[in-house]
């Protein structure tokens, strides 16, 4: 009689644990769920702290969803199994990079899933801020047309000297549909990019600002940058400079940019991210040479459907041993 | 131009103003006058008035150029020539010139500008957060706009400006055109409808002519279909409007960014609730910079023409 097999049946493999802080629904948990067993820390009674000595100490891979939950030292010492952070966003500032890599602890992001959505918008807010979409759309609402007011003449977007801080992945893609628009093109990065010889390069965001009428603000958020723009750069930029900022708040000294606004220091900004998410700052209520979002540069179904299946396709790669698809570099 | 009598139809930019009366015209100030008194007006000063200076809501019909025995030249501020009655002008000898080129760059800019803020809802998210809305519920997605296929009616100056433009965002592009086009990367269909059909993003940048009126019909609109959007910023004519408001409002398009109506300044409120359409005061040349180089093309052209030089963009 033949032994019986000894060797796991596939189907009774038990599924990867996947640690989750924050709650999760929707088609998204279910595939996650197909593959992954998740651990919702959110879902326990239990203090996050005994949640993590209790269930965790052999976690391998922790998902954060959004950047409400900082991966800090603290919270990595709670986790001594752990070996990736998934994050779903392309910028991950809320987790601190060096404490993952002195822990061999690897981080994933959205790679370039997000990119041509956010340098959509990038170039969707500044054809709005510089010909007063916004403006000129609530002037014909109003009934204005009508009457004897005069919509404001806009600014010409073809041939405005466009400066990108930070040019990598989102920030090149600004690039390329702004000189179709007839825009030259110089950057800001950290060292000159070789694949770029077309674009000039600056060392020095300040000189970046002097010689360009928009700076396009798509770098990460990291120690050197925060507050990259600050007041000296916004006076360099000029009275009729615009800023489109679809990187992080942070990486402008808010309460100087609305100053800045006020008084006329500079001509206008596109912005989608803030300091401090839902909050805004009042003030930019009112101003007509500035458009607000919320955050949603990446909102299309297409970006949510893609960093959905590069997070799974990351996830998997960990758990087999194979390279991961979207491995950020500290 | 000393004295010359020069019949502007709309309220000028402030420097073509400055500059006519600089150079000693008479100006007469047609967009003042009631439009009811404006015929008599016409014929009032009859006897003084050499040039017209018309623009896209106004320019030279077969009425006032009949009024008007002393006329010589009609300089629109504008590319298109829909307002000008181009035969009566030929028959009388009147030389016609326009605006090309130096506002093909803007009307391209605001094309693909109105079609990212229709689809990336950037009006609605302008709104959402001056509400204060944004701290109690999230955002609702909207649509991409890299990658869809870009169809254009009219691949002249202007759409070929909007046809680089949306290559830059791997839109794939097509056209209709009275015929075909050298362009072998740009996919020709035979009829307006048949590009309908195959396009995520129809855009208008033809000229308006009998044949090209309402080009964008019930027809049009439904091979478009829901999922299409409508971008316009050629003139309002080239849509049945009606029409368009209907498929809007019942959802049987996804989305409109318009610059042009049928009958300016008048736009259909019932457009005015929707968050999938942008609606836009005909400013597809709308900046300073363009607006400075039409009326120095309108001043270059009078200039010209009094002083029996060539035109520089004559059209007849």
């Amino acid at each position: 009689m033949a032994m019986p097999s000894l060797e796991l049946d596939s189907r009774y493999e038990e599924k990867p644990k996947l640690l989750l802080l924050q709650p999760i629904n929707g088609p998204f948990k279910t595939a996650l769920s197909q593959k992954f067993e998740l651990v919702k820390a959110d879902e326990s009674p239990l203090p996050l702290p005994t949640f993590l000595s209790t269930h965790c100490l052999q976690i391998k891979a922790l998902f954060i969803l959004a950047p409400t939950v900082t991966v800090d030292s603290s919270l990595l010492d709670q986790l001594p199994s752990l070996g990736l952070v998934a994050a779903i966003s392309a910028g991950v500032d809320h987790i601190h990079l060096d404490a993952c890599r002195k822990r061999g602890v690897v981080v994933t992001n959205a790679g370039e899933t997000f990119t041509p959505d956010v340098a959509d918008f990038a170039v969707g807010l500044l054809v709005d801020v510089l010909r007063k979409v916004t403006m000129a759309d609530r002037f014909v609402k109003n009934g204005l047309w009508m009457g004897k007011g005069d919509l404001p003449l806009g600014s010409r977007v073809s041939g405005k000297r466009v400066g990108i801080v930070g040019l990598g992945s989102i920030g090149s893609h600004v690039a390329k549909r702004l000189m179709a628009f007839g825009c030259p093109i110089s950057y800001f990065s950290r060292a000159p990019k070789p694949n770029f010889p077309s674009y000039r390069y600056f060392s020095s965001v300040l000189d970046l600002a002097c010689e360009n009428d928009v700076l396009v603000l798509s770098c990460a958020l990291t120690a050197e940058t925060h507050n990259i723009i600050n007041r000296d750069v916004m006076v360099a930029l000029g009275k009729d400079g615009i800023i489109i900022n679809v990187g992080r708040g942070a990486l402008i000294d808010e309460p100087e940019l609305v100053r800045c606004l006020k008084e006329g220091v500079i001509g206008g900004a596109g912005l989608d991210v803030f300091v401090n998410e839902p909050d805004v700052p009042k003030e930019l209520f009112q101003m007509e040479n500035v458009v607000l979002s919320d955050h949603r540069a990446v909102t299309t179904p297409e970006s949510f459907k893609g960093v959905s299946e590069l997070v799974i396709a990351n996830l998997d790669a960990f758990f087999s041993g194979k390279p991961l698809l979207s491995p950020v570099s500290s | 131009m000393d004295n010359v009598g020069v019949l502007v139809t709309h309220k000028p930019l402030p420097y073509l103003e400055q500059e006519l009366v600089q150079r000693g015209c008479r100006i007469f100030r047609l967009w003042e006058v009631p439009e009811s008194n404006r015929f008599e007006f016409i014929q009032k000063n009859s006897a003084n008035i050499r040039a017209i200076i018309g623009n896209s809501r106004l320019g030279a019909n077969a009425a006032m150029i009949d009024a008007l025995p002393k006329l010589e030249i009609v300089t629109s501020f504008s590319v298109g020539l829909d307002k000008i009655d181009l035969v009566k002008c030929k028959e009388r000898g009147i030389r016609v010139t326009n605006t090309p080129d130096v506002l093909t760059d803007d009307t391209a800019d605001l094309a693909i500008g109105l079609a990212i803020c229709v689809m990336r809802r950037i009006l609605s998210a302008h709104k959402y957060v001056r509400s204060g809305a944004w701290k109690k519920a999230p955002y609702t997605l909207s649509t991409k706009f890299s990658g869809k296929r870009v169809g254009i009616l009219g691949l002249g100056r202007i759409g070929l400006a909007i046809a680089k433009r949306a290559e830059a965002f791997n839109c794939p592009i097509s056209y209709y055109s009275r015929s075909e086009k050298p362009y072998p990367n740009y996919t020709y269909y035979p009829t307006p409808a048949d590009l309908a059909t195959n396009c995520d993003v129809l855009v208008i940048a033809c000229a308006l002519t009998e044949k090209t009126r309402h080009i964008v019909d019930r027809t049009v609109i439904d091979a478009l279909g829901p999922k299409g959007v409508l971008i316009n910023v050629g003139r309002g004519s080239h849509v049945d409007e009606p029409e368009l408001v209907a498929a809007l409002v019942e959802g049987r398009l996804a989305g409109a960014g318009l610059d042009v109506y049928e009958n300016e300044p008048h736009v259909p409120k019932e457009l005015f609730g929707l968050k999938n359409v942008v609606h836009v005061p005909h400013v597809g040349s709308g900046t300073i910079e363009t607006r400075t180089a039409m009326a120095d093309l309108v001043l270059g052209n009078l200039e010209a023409h009094f002083l029996n030089k060539p035109l520089w963009t004559p059209i007849v």
